[in-house]
């Protein structure tokens, strides 16, 4: 409940930053914000095709986060995992010609999942076999994951007319089903039930306890609970790059039908942000993927009607960011993550 | 000459300096002597500038000094030599004399007044050599040089000889006589006594903090040294118990059988316990004395199952409690609540589990018990472990694991830091576990605890086992402890 107060004073204080700095840089401020408002809000359209389809990603990649954060793995690398799972699910999608849809879009999506988990093995691989710190490693696979997509969107994935650098468009049958007059797709749903069963695991079953008892403390995991904890960060790094790969796959099955450069606008980073705002709780990565994606939503329409650059959005993004670490972080409620960010930092632990 | 006098020390609840008075002579060797945890690296670090003392006075050359940090304390003329290698591994040897005694960073002028430091002293070494790649000696030698570059005329040296091996440790103390003989005077913290006789001119012995004996080493035999480092006072113990007990085996089923067991260190490389052969019965409670480690915490963790043997024979009857030492990292999270806590400790064996799906009502209701029948004081079941005392944090990680019934307990340091009352209910639970059938088998650095609550006692000198005989009185056992490092 603490953490649900702080996360609502966070987002507050971020619209009031968001708000005073326009005023002081000279922008119509009410305007601003009261198109964020109706760009995300103002209509079911504007909820459904605009917020929601902006929260899919998010919420699936803020989910796979949290796996990650509570096992004691932080996983900065949702970008190029997002990109591996859409590269996949391009590759897939385009083969699938013929093929029902439940297979195809199955096919599509279990391509993608199984590609993020391949991104994230090599820094989990290179973590367990020579102590390479994954905060670093996962990151600089990012770079990597860019440059794959450039190189795949004007080569071996690149439309027949060899113009633009785009991938041709999936099959008609591994496309998810949309909502009715409307763009938001299926994998909502995924998303929603991806946020369930998560919590299930995390709340009610031995295993998500023991994810968590190794994030917030390895040693005693270790010879209280005879958990072998580097097995078990390991596994949650896999699973969450599963989960950002998932996001990838569905991002193209269900928004893009094609792969591009910059398919994601940074719903790798963000991600992290929606997983820290929803306490690592699934539910809450849930709801704090749907506001961040009404921001996300709010700020196209607020640089379209109130003439703001949409990139001032960020700094909601960021004060949230700095709110709820500030909140949270020193009282001891996220004793995981600093458990985990202690133990990078202490010296003289050298990897075994 | 260093001068300290009545200095306090608390950290937390532990007091770990009681109104200590102690000085160093010119031109002497002072051994400072006492068990791990008896207050002397803490000592020393103050007259260092390490610790901020609570009160007492320092004075150097007769003039009082407020010495607050290790570059103060450099300024007077004291260096130090710490029980861990201090030295940047990636830069030179140059380099990290430079860094400690604050020469300015020029490549030939570190290098040349390196080698002048140490040829001076008699301790070659290759200023361009990368400290990463030196062996364990040549460190220790760096480590050294690094602390007389300042030009130390006083020279702290907190257990110099326990990373070498005899024939370094003898140069080393050479070394130590040489430049106490140039006028230079040095402290030598140990704990191996016969290393103390041959080298000191005198010696203080330091117990739980307080000066058990200080005089010229002259007159004192490793039996002397020894009562004072560990039987302390006499007569007033926590029990009044003075030897083994003299018991008569209470079952003739054995729990625990070791056969020539090996076990590595836990630490990384190298043997802790050597060729183990022990038997430990139902309802026995076998308590280990040992100087810290000499292979007692390895020889409880390979039985509990925490460390797996290298080769040898070990069997124990399951299940297994295990109370480990350090109850905030390694017995508890503290951040948990007492129930998740005992589902931490239990794993799958909880009655609370079914079918992977953690039942946290039933959880909480048994947690509830324990708290109830170990009168353990907390809000409740639903408290953070944070919030306990330690003497309740460590009674929560005693009940959960008596929870199992175990056929065998395993327990280190069991009362470590906790109040009498908490150390009488925590010696109770594990005397009425025993009474009703678990083999105990528990390490503790408080001799007198292991008299007390021991049927029988078993000496661990690196790594060797070797049993004390019944009746054998505490400073018997102290000489046991100690005897083997002057062997080897």
């Amino acid at each position: 409940m603490k953490a649900l107060g702080w996360a609502v004073a966070a987002v507050t204080l971020g619209l009031a930053v968001l708000f005073a700095g326009l005023k002081g840089a000279g922008f119509d401020a009410e305007a601003g914000l009261g198109a964020l408002w109706l760009g995300a809000f103002g209509s079911w359209d504007a909820f459904t095709s605009s917020t929601l389809v902006r929260a899919v990603p998010l919420i699936l990649i803020g989910l796979g986060i949290s796996v990650a954060f509570r096992g004691g793995a932080l996983n900065i690398g949702a970008e190029g995992q997002f990109y591996a799972g859409a590269i996949a699910a391009t590759w897939v999608g385009l083969h699938l010609a013929g093929q029902p849809a439940p297979i195809a879009i199955g096919a599509l999506l279990l391509a993608a999942a199984i590609a993020g988990l391949c991104w994230v093995a090599v820094p989990d691989w290179l973590k367990l076999r020579f102590g390479v710190i994954e905060v670093i490693s996962t990151l600089l696979l990012n770079f990597v994951a860019v440059s794959l997509v450039s190189f795949m969107v004007q080569g071996p994935l690149q439309e027949r007319g060899r113009i633009y650098p785009q991938s041709e468009a999936i099959a008609e049958t591994a496309r998810l089903p949309l909502l009715p007059g409307s763009r938001l797709h299926a994998g909502f749903v995924l998303a929603v039930a991806g946020g369930l069963v998560l919590w299930f695991l995390f709340a009610k079953t031995l295993w998500g306890f023991r994810l968590r008892v190794v994030g917030m403390g390895p040693r005693a995991a270790e010879v209280s609970g005879r958990i072998d904890s580097q097995r078990v960060s390991a596994m949650a790094l896999l699973l969450s790059g599963a989960i950002a790969g998932l996001a990838g796959g569905v991002e193209v099955s269900g928004v893009s039908y094609a792969l591009f450069q910059n398919l994601s606008p940074g719903y790798g980073f963000t991600g992290i942000a929606v997983a820290l705002l929803g306490g690592l709780h699934p539910l809450g990565v849930v709801i704090a993927g749907i506001l961040f994606g009404a921001l996300e939503a709010g700020a196209g329409a607020m640089q379209r009607d109130a003439g703001v650059p949409a990139v001032a959005v960020y700094v909601v993004e960021a004060v949230v960011i700095i709110v709820v670490l500030l909140a949270t972080v020193p009282r001891g409620g996220w004793t995981g993550l600093r458990a985990v960010v202690r133990k990078r930092i202490a010296p003289g632990r050298a990897a075994g | 000459m260093l001068e300290l006098a009545g200095i306090e020390k608390r950290f937390g609840s532990v007091h770990a300096l009681r109104g200590v008075d102690f000085v160093l002579a010119p031109g002497e060797v002072h051994a400072l002597l006492g068990e791990n945890g008896a207050g002397k690296s803490t000592l020393m670090h103050v007259a260092y500038g390490l610790v901020r003392p609570d009160a007492g006075e320092i004075r150097v050359d007769g003039v009082r000094r407020r010495i607050t940090t290790p570059r103060v304390a450099r300024a007077l003329g004291i260096g130090m030599v710490h029980q861990h290698f201090t030295s940047v591994p990636a830069l030179t040897v140059a380099e990290n004399v430079a860094l400690s005694a604050g020469w300015p960073a020029a490549p030939r002028e570190m290098r040349e007044r390196t080698r002048v430091v140490s040829e001076r002293m008699g301790l070659p070494l290759d200023p361009d050599q990368r400290a990463g790649r030196l062996s364990v000696s040549l460190k220790q030698r760096l480590e050294i040089v690094k602390a007389l570059a300042g030009d130390a005329r006083m020279l702290l040296l907190d257990e110099p000889t326990g990373v070498l091996a005899p024939p370094e440790a003898e140069l080393l103390l050479q070394m130590v006589r040489s430049f106490t003989a140039a006028g230079g005077s040095a402290v030598l913290i140990t704990h191996k006594l016969d290393e103390a006789l041959l080298t000191a001119d005198r010696v203080t012995v330091l117990r739980q903090g307080a000066v058990t004996f200080a005089g010229p080493v002259a007159g004192q035999t490793v039996e002397s040294l020894a009562y004072a480092m560990i039987g302390g006072d006499p007569g007033v113990p926590l029990t009044g118990r003075t030897a083994v007990r003299k018991s008569e085996p209470r079952s003739s089923r054995e729990s625990i059988r070791l056969d020539a067991l090996d076990v590595p260190r836990e630490s990384g490389y190298g043997i802790a316990l050597r060729h183990g052969s022990l038997s430990v019965r139902a309802a026995e409670i076998v308590g280990v004395a040992a100087v810290e480690g000499n292979g007692q915490r390895e020889l409880l963790r390979a039985v509990a199952g925490r460390i797996a043997p290298l080769r040898g024979k070990l069997q124990v009857a399951q299940p297994v409690g295990f109370i480990p030492e350090d109850r905030t990292s390694e017995g508890l999270i503290p951040a948990l609540s007492l129930t998740e806590n005992v589902v931490l400790g239990l794993g799958d064996e909880g009655p609370w589990i079914h079918g992977g799906r953690i039942d946290w009502r039933e959880a909480a209701a048994r947690t509830a018990e324990l708290i109830r029948d170990f009168e353990i004081k907390a809000p409740g079941p639903g408290a953070r472990a944070a919030e306990l005392s330690g003497g309740n944090q460590q009674k929560l990680v005693v009940a959960r694991e008596l929870s199992r019934i175990p056929a065998v307990i395993i327990a280190e340091n069991p009362t470590r830091g906790l109040d009498i009352s908490a150390t009488a209910a925590i010696h109770g639970r594990l005397r009425s576990a025993a009474a009703a059938g678990a083999a105990v088998l528990f390490y503790s650095a408080d001799l007198d605890e292991v008299l007390y609550l021991a049927d029988r006692v078993i000496v661990l000198t690196r790594g060797m086992i070797s049993e004390a005989p019944p009746g054998a009185s505490r400073s018997e056992i102290g000489v046991m402890m100690l005897r083997a490092e002057k062997e080897a």
